[in-house]
């Protein structure tokens, strides 16, 4: 996840990363954890970055940050798909959960 | 490659592809032009599905209809590969023929994997290839701090990409496969965005890294 700036805003912060600031902390589905925030106009992502166990690469030549996924645990937290939107040749978004009601076989393949 | 798969098991299974190509539609056009595919070909160019534990292609994720993953990242192959009979021909170099022999070698299990998908299609949750939510989370891949981190340098290394930023780019490209070395799809994408000087730019190459890491972990062995 690519960032410009080192702070962000709640509404981008979950845009972004999935995680909603609320009064009891970072919270994802139904898991939250304990978040201090002066501003939710202006949230530190290094902050963000320790709470949530996120590694943060700084590239200051280009002036911009990405946060890694969570470390530590398993590649899949839960069973349950991430809702992932990609889009096709045309440009056009589809998201993943847009299959629902449908057996799927999701296959990554490239063209190298 | 999976459209005559796809012609027999839908509409009681759809099959979405996800191109991890960081060059995005360009280099993934010609491909899927040609293949003229029914189902949803979709363009991965910051390798978000990486994040499911997708190391290598190809890769197939089974997904129920609730939208729960019932079998984690594993190698998908709808046919044996050719390059699994290919013979060495009589003039090739010493490495065509070490890079023949060691593709040989390679961990796929194509007719077993299509059964097993065949099983799933047709007994639902009573296949008995259909994993519960403890058994996916089990086996899906552990992330430890430095795979995180090379998420990281690849997301950067993409962006600085786009923005035109060559040498910054491989900088993060070098030290996403640093820090994962066995994720074939940041090395292989990276190569391939540098072109046919790749292995002078990242001193290393595609034959090199699987002797490295030995052939057989290049597709884990398929555990159904």
């Amino acid at each position: 996840m690519i960032f410009r700036s080192s702070r962000v805003s709640a509404a981008e912060l979950e845009r972004a990363t999935g995680w909603e600031l609320k009064p009891e902390g970072l919270c994802h589905g139904e898991r939250c954890v304990r978040f201090a925030v002066r501003s939710p106009d202006a949230i530190d992502l290094a902050d963000v970055a320790q709470a949530l166990g996120m590694p943060l690469v700084v590239e200051p030549r280009a002036g911009l940050r990405a946060l890694g996924p969570e470390a530590g645990g398993k590649a899949l937290a839960t069973a349950v798909l991430p809702d992932i939107e990609l889009p096709d040749l045309e440009g056009r978004m589809f998201r993943l959960s847009s299959f629902r009601g449908q057996k799927v076989l999701l296959v990554a393949w490239a063209s190298w | 490659m999976w459209q005559e798969l796809r012609a027999e098991l839908y509409p009681k299974l759809e099959i979405v592809t996800v191109a991890l190509d960081a060059r995005g539609a360009t280099a993934a056009r010609p491909w899927i032009e040609k293949a003229e595919p029914q189902h949803p070909s979709l363009i991965d160019e910051a390798h978000v599905l990486d994040r499911l534990g997708v190391v290598n292609v190809p890769t197939g994720i089974w997904i129920d209809e609730s939208g729960t993953i019932v079998r984690p990242p594993e190698t998908a192959y709808p046919r044996r590969p050719s390059f699994k009979d290919r013979e060495v021909p009589a003039d090739a170099t010493p490495i065509e023929r070490e890079r023949i022999e060691l593709t040989r070698k390679l961990n796929v299990d194509a007719e077993r994997y299509v059964a097993a998908l065949r099983d799933w299609v047709a007994k639902g949750p009573s296949s008995r290839y259909a994993l519960s939510p403890d058994e996916v989370v089990r086996r899906s891949r552990p992330r430890p701090v430095e795979e995180a981190t090379a998420d990281a340098h690849f997301a950067l290394g993409h962006e600085l990409h786009t923005m035109g930023e060559r040498d910054l780019a491989i900088e993060h490209f070098r030290e996403a496969q640093r820090l994962h070395p066995t994720n074939w799809t940041y090395r292989r994408d990276a190569w391939a965005i540098a072109g046919p000087d790749y292995a002078t730019i990242y001193g290393t190459t595609w034959l090199d890294d699987v002797k490295r890491e030995g052939a057989e972990n290049y597709y884990p062995r398929l555990e159904l």
